[in-house]
């Protein structure tokens, strides 16, 4: 009875239940957030223990099994603990800011969705303590092997299933609010980028998330239920997971980068001072990514044993995705061009963005080749590629993405200098950190194998001072975010001289309740 | 009474969401545990699905003596709507993972273990003999002798209740539109007595396949692909029908207007989504 027989207050409650109870965009926005970065540091010290060991070869810290539970660990933390809370919870803060929506479409879903994650790490933690370990087939969990996992096995996948939960809901509100809550006046085509990707992103979620929790269900029953489903005798096929994964697998490597590609169109455009070039062609092109993501799957899988005329679909397939990226790419770096720039730290991490996603992109387009990739599979050189997309990528744009928005957030304006180390600190150290494992790669160095030989050692010793490095920076961005919490220069209602949008018309910080009543979008 | 802002209703704080995480966590804690042959797992369980069963009357019941003190209109109806419009897309997908797992080993898995295309030394070394035919339980002979379910007894039946309770359903909302009470009640009556019958003969089936046809969860692909599919498929008509009983109450309270009464459509549509699924079911997994 209590939800409908409100009381008259627009300020939030006081006391810690506020948190645990609240259905406001803002406060769940802060859980979301605030959760990633518990994750990413948890998750980051899983990175600092596997380049600890990797320092040098032989075995030198921790036994195989143990490195092999962190390798796993650490993807699955990172991917699903830290990158994709962190676009929910920006998404909880700035779509209904930048549709100009009261709140979210369904307020007490989206605090369930935050809610069911604790409870989902909880579980999947937990598995470290358990008999046999933690999980140790590495991310992608495949059949057999995953298979032979202790007592964690259950709890892996059953914690796989809240997340996936989580994630649908979240993706339902945020689809919910995008088509139904906006401001009169703000046609689709009116709509922020990020705001546009977000969009798309929603719809691979909802369609590849509860694939994923079919084929972590089939592992279950293979081998609690004795089903056949990835065993040959009974006329299954282990590939046959691989397959069903890698259908999920390919558009959630697009859920994390999407939005991404959306907080880069709002940042450049602002400290250009010039409107974003090419719009629509960017909506389309975000759009075709997402297509193409659901038939390009297989490229994870050249080395398994398909059919040439599979090899060859997915190949192709897999190249044209460069199109619409380069269009991106074109469109970021024509914005800037002849624009008024200024390099503020939100700009520093957009532009590397641009450049280091790029780089990763390049190496995405080598991988593509079916004959190059029989050679770089499982190698290093896939290490780099995909924490180059995801670390100045996906993660710089959310960090660019949290000093953009964090005045408007917390009324003032974080400490620019330190924002300015941070910045040039976590671009030198990451790609210390990445760049070397391209060529151990190339050179053959397997990835998810403790001890290597002796010719990669001098790049393997690099890669890890710069892990520490970059992970080390990263307790400074804690203490600037901290810092602007507390206090700083108060922050004026449009924040940055070119930003432009309904977020920017709201008070700093933003009241807890914005857009009562929608406002006109001409 | 209630906040209108812009005339989009935002519920205050509820306690609801917790109840439910709480309850997932020990449901699924408990499961783990079970499956890890822990013996409080089932104790467990059975306390995290009362807190969802609480959570659900608590929740719904929230939502449903809101909307009958008028705080929803046309904007929060349709939010309702996309909202279980995408919930009903993400099911869809669900089965089409274990759909795209029973085509998989039907066209390829099953077929190249016995040496078709250029998988010619799998089917020599490996699995001498094994000819590709469908249903089978592989080269292995896993599960044992068994009998493959006929399409044209009790399934046919199902498809018959199922395609009926589409139209009962139907002719419920008719009645809602008419402001037929009568007419609303029987409908829904039938449609939740059609989806009972359909799963107490689906329960017959399978109690048939385990006793006479050796045809069991563990039957090679063809019984893992069948149970799964089909245990899936009962599973959502189970939740169809609590949905349409809980709308057959509230239609007898005379909740629904001909403009205000989308839980029941929502659970129509939902119905229908599971009426379209058997229909694919029918067709792959027993008749074809």
């Amino acid at each position: 009875m209590s939800e409908a027989v409100g009381h008259e207050h627009h300020g939030p409650p006081s006391g810690l239940l506020r948190w645990v109870f609240t259905t406001n965009h803002k406060d769940i926005g802060t859980l979301y957030l605030v959760t990633s970065f518990l994750m990413f540091l948890i998750g980051g010290v899983m990175a600092l223990l596997i380049r600890s060991e990797l320092f040098q070869p032989g075995l030198q810290l921790v036994d195989p099994h143990f490195f092999n539970q962190m390798t796993t660990m650490h993807g699955l933390i990172m991917i699903f603990g830290a990158i994709m809370p962190a676009f929910v919870g920006l998404a909880n803060w700035q779509v209904p800011l930048m549709v100009g929506a009261p709140d979210m479409a369904l307020p007490r879903m989206n605090n369930l969705s935050f809610w069911i994650l604790p409870f989902a790490f909880l579980l999947l933690v937990s598995t470290l303590f358990v008999s046999g370990g933690a999980p140790a087939s590495g991310w992608t969990i495949y059949p057999p092997l995953v298979l032979q996992t202790g007592d964690a096995f259950p709890l892996l996948i059953l914690s796989i299933h809240l997340m996936g939960l989580s994630s649908i809901m979240g993706a339902i509100n945020i689809i919910a609010t995008i088509l139904n809550l906006r401001a009169p006046g703000m046609t689709l085509m009116k709509m922020p980028l990020f705001v546009w990707t977000w969009l798309i992103t929603a719809f691979l979620l909802i369609a590849v998330m509860p694939v994923l929790a079919g084929a972590v269900t089939m592992l279950l029953t293979d081998k609690f239920f004795g089903t056949s489903f990835f065993n040959p005798a009974g006329g299954g096929d282990p590939v046959l997971y691989q397959h069903i994964f890698w259908f999920f697998g390919h558009p959630e490597v697009y859920i994390m980068i999407l939005p991404a590609f959306g907080i880069i169109s709002q940042i450049l455009p602002t400290f250009s001072r010039k409107p974003l070039f090419g719009y629509t062609s960017m909506v389309y092109a975000t759009a075709s990514i997402a297509f193409l993501s659901f038939i390009v799957w297989a490229h994870h899988m050249f080395t398994v044993g398909m059919p040439l005329a599979g090899e060859l679909f997915f190949m192709y397939a897999t190249m044209l995705i460069a199109v619409p990226t380069g269009v991106k790419v074109f469109n970021w770096v024509a914005t800037m061009w002849r624009g008024s720039l200024t390099f503020e730290t939100p700009m520093l991490f957009a532009i590397a963005f641009v450049v280091l996603f790029t780089i990763g992109g390049f190496s995405g387009l080598m991988l593509a080749i079916v004959p190059a990739d029989f050679q770089y599979h499982d190698t290093y050189f896939v290490v780099a590629h995909f924490h180059y997309v995801l670390v100045p990528g996906a993660l710089f744009a959310i960090i660019g993405a949290v000093y953009y928005w964090l005045p408007k957030w917390t009324g003032h304006m974080y400490d620019e200098k330190l924002g300015q180390w941070h910045f040039w600190l976590s671009t030198i150290f990451v790609n210390v950190l990445f760049f070397p494992q391209h060529f151990v790669g190339l050179a053959g160095m397997p990835r998810r194998i403790p001890d290597y030989a002796l010719q990669f050692t001098e790049w393997n010793q690099v890669s890890t001072v710069g892990a520490f490095g970059f992970g080390f920076s990263q307790l400074l961005f804690g203490y600037i975010v901290w810092k602007a919490i507390r206090g700083g220069q108060q922050a004026q209602d449009r924040v940055w001289e070119g930003a432009d949008g309904l977020e920017w018309e709201v008070p700093s910080p933003a009241p807890y309740h914005t857009f009562e009543t929608a406002p006109e979008v001409k | 009474m209630s906040e209108a802002h812009g005339g989009y209703y935002v519920p205050h704080e509820s306690h609801w969401p917790i109840v439910a995480a709480i309850g997932l966590f020990v449901t699924m804690a408990g499961f783990a545990s079970l499956l890890n042959g822990a013996g409080f797992g089932s104790t467990l369980m059975m306390v995290g699905g009362a807190l969802l069963v609480l959570m659900f009357f608590g929740w719904f019941g929230a939502v449903i003596r809101e909307n009958q003190q008028g705080v929803y209109h046309e904007r929060e109806d349709m939010s309702f709507r996309w909202g279980m419009g995408w919930f009903i897309f993400s099911e869809v997908m669900f089965f089409a993972a274990f759909f795209g797992a029973l085509f998989y080993a039907r066209v390829l898995s099953v077929p190249w273990l016995a040496g078709a295309g250029t998988e010619e030394w799998t089917g020599r070394l490996l699995w001498e003999g094994f000819a590709a035919t469908w249903p089978t339980n592989g080269p292995g002979n896993i599960g044992g002798e068994y009998e493959a379910m006929p399409a044209w007894g009790i399934p046919a039946i199902n498809t018959l209740i199922l395609l009926s309770s589409g139209v009962t359903v139907t002719w419920a909302h008719w009645g809602i539109k008419k402001q037929n009470r009568k007419q609303q009640v029987l409908g829904l009556l039938a449609t939740v007595v059609l989806g009972v019958v359909f799963l107490l003969l689906q329960g017959f089936e399978y109690a048939e396949a385990y006793k006479h046809m050796n045809l069991t969860l563990e039957t090679g692909i063809y019984g893992s692909t069948f149970y799964m599919l089909t245990g899936f498929h009962g599973a959502h008509v189970t939740l169809g029908a609590i949905m349409l009983t809980v709308m057959l109450f509230r239609a007898m309270a005379g909740h629904f207007t001909p403009h205000n009464h989308f839980a029941f459509e929502g659970a129509a549509w939902y119905w229908h989504f599971v009426d379209v699924v058997w229909l694919g079911l029918f067709i792959f997994v027993y008749w074809l």
